[in-house]
């Protein structure tokens, strides 16, 4: 069926409104957004460097260009979460042009050392900027201004969502869903076969016909912009940013993490890894610090490339071929 | 005799100080097969990368069928008609053998049909270099010989009027080079205009109608198989050259 993928995702987010209806236990949304927000930050790291093979290391950067954006914008038009996430997106997608266009030239270790660096030039930026709040942070208060719009969206008595956690959990999940279906389309689109060969071989991809810089443009536009979608709500999920939240090494570590472990060859990949390693991470913080979090993350890290460089999925379609044949 | 295919004027590439190419004029007429030589570092490989843009030259120009293409991107210039093959293969290694083919195929591809037909045309490629059966394998599976052949046959897939072989034989064994220099002749009679650099004295001699020698970025020679042979620049260029050529 031809658009049997398109019903799956509408299901699901159908299926996403209905559990913000039936569940009460509110922490689960708590986590669930999380989950969720690793997910779409997976998927989009993969789309520049699993299908691309260019890694970005500077994903935090990124995503915090996403929450300071909404927090610039509560700030100044005290906007709605919708419009936060469209323009969080918006201006993280230039990011991700401007970044790609700067850094063209740069290849492997060099690109990845890049993009580091601006996250953490971003971070400097933003410390220093007392607008958004500074070093110090500074609280976000769900809408200060309440229109009519949220009050039917989100109200204990009339609105569709209860509260705000139900509302976010809502949205990610859509975000999360949509993110995925971009990523599956690029895969099997000439977007996708050209990156491919873009990380086979740069030099041949452009000799065989490949425009490898316009491509190379669209996935770090793509890709930023998703990043920056995935960062947007972020404010008014912790209804509290600091530049450490919003630039944490931990996402970072977990756009390349996830995708690496699920398996970078397919859109499957980053789900599963966002998916395993966000619930396993989520439910150990629990009891764990978030520093031995990391430190899991890195051991998991290292046991799958040495045991499944190819992550899950690959590990999956290796071992389904071998037994075929 | 009608226009040139591809003319190379006055190109000079210089790596820092050190200079690959010093001024060289050279055309390389439709539908001939045309040999490069010259020792080893002698520039033709950077003369290639010249020309098919993924160096640019500091001084001269590239006209490629009546057009200067000197400012043209390498993807541009593949989809005026110029392709080439790498001395060392460069396969998209995560695809297969067809996929391999189909990457030109669809991104050099004027729009002008199916991808089914793309298909049939990559086939169509892989039967005439004898790979047909291999359409589907991975192309880490292949041996040394494939990865040459995969070479012309994914430059081929771009459907060039001038096809660049570098080196695509060396460390072939003799009929393997043979195979090679077939599946290159056929390709001419197609039409396909062919620069063929190689070492193998005997496959450029064999395959070549005209040919040019370069040594430490000059060109030294120009002239039919019987001229070069005889000429006394190419031999002292062979024979003056510490590699064993
Ligand atoms: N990107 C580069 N940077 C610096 N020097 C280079 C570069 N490419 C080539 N050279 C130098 O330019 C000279 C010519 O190299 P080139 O590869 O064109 O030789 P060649 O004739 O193809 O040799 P071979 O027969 O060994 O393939 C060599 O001395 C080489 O070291
Ligand atoms: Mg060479």
């Amino acid at each position: 069926m031809k658009y049997l993928f398109e019903i799956v995702c509408v299901l699901l987010i159908i299926g996403i409104f209905v559990l913000t209806q039936v569940v009460g236990n509110q922490f689960y949304f708590f986590i669930g957004f999380v989950i969720l927000q690793y997910m779409v930050l997976a998927t989009a790291w993969n789309i520049l460097g699993g299908y691309g093979g260019y890694v970005n290391f500077g994903s935090a950067g990124f995503l915090a260009t996403g929450a300071y954006t909404s927090v610039a914008l509560i700030n100044f038009l005290d906007i709605g979460l919708v419009e936060q996430i469209i323009a969080g997106g918006a201006i993280a997608g230039l990011l991700g042009f401007v970044t790609g266009y700067l850094t063209l030239r740069l290849r492997g270790v060099y690109f990845a050392i890049a993009t580091l660096a601006l996250a953490i030039i971003l971070e400097t930026v933003v410390a220093h900027w007392d607008y958004v709040g500074g070093a110090a942070g500074t609280s976000i208060l769900p809408k200060r201004k309440p229109e009519l719009f949220d009050i039917m969206v989100v109200d204990r008595k009339t609105g569709i969502f209860a509260n705000y956690k139900e509302f976010l959990f809502f949205l990610m999940g859509t975000v999360a869903i949509i993110s995925v279906w971009i990523a599956r389309y690029i895969e099997n689109s000439k977007l996708g076969r050209g990156l491919n060969a873009i990380k086979d071989s740069e030099e041949a991809a452009e000799c065989m016909g490949v425009p490898t810089l316009r491509l190379k443009l669209i996935a770090t536009t793509i890709s930023g912009a998703m990043m920056g979608v995935a960062g947007a709500p972020l404010a008014s999920y912790l209804t509290f940013i600091d530049p450490l939240s919003a630039f944490n090494l931990e996402y970072a570590v977990n756009a390349i993490a996830m995708p690496m472990i699920g398996g970078t060859v397919s859109w499957m990949g980053p789900v599963i890894g966002a998916l395993l390693l966000g619930t396993a991470q989520q439910v150990s913080s629990l009891w764990i610090q978030s520093e031995l979090n990391l430190l899991i993350v890195g051991v998991l890290l290292v046991i799958f490339v040495i045991i499944a460089p190819e992550g899950i999925v690959g590990w999956f379609r290796k071992s389904r071929k071998g037994s075929r044949g | 005799m009608s226009d040139p295919l591809l003319r190379i004027e006055g190109v000079s590439k210089h790596f820092g100080g050190f200079t690959a190419l010093n001024n060289v004029t050279t055309h390389v007429n439709p539908g001939e097969r045309f040999g490069l030589i010259g020792p080893n570092g002698s520039g033709k490989t950077t003369m290639i990368n010249c020309v098919s843009g993924l160096l640019r030259n500091e001084d001269g120009k590239i006209i490629f069928d009546g057009k200067d293409v000197t400012d043209l991107k390498p993807h541009k210039r593949t989809g005026a008609g110029i392709a080439r093959s790498f001395q060392i293969p460069r396969p998209f290694h995560t695809m297969s053998v067809i996929e391999n083919l189909m990457i030109p195929a669809e991104f050099v591809g004027h729009h002008r049909g199916e991808k089914t037909d793309d298909r049939a045309e990559a086939m169509e490629i892989l039967e005439t270099m004898g790979m047909a059966d291999k359409a589907e394998d991975p192309t880490t599976d292949l041996t040394q010989i494939e990865l040459r052949k995969l070479e012309l046959a994914r430059a081929m897939a771009a459907k060039p009027k001038l096809l660049i072989s570098d080196e695509a034989m060396a460390g072939l064994t003799g009929q393997e080079v043979d195979e090679v220099i077939d599946i290159l002749f056929k390709m001419n009679e197609r039409g396909i205009t062919i620069i063929m650099i190689e070492h193998i004295m005997r496959a450029v001699m064999r395959f070549s109608q005209r040919i040019i020698c370069l040594d430490a970025g000059q060109l030294i020679a120009e002239g039919t198989p019987e001229e070069i042979v005889k000429d006394k620049g190419v031999e002292r260029a062979y024979l003056g050259s510490t590699d064993d050529g």
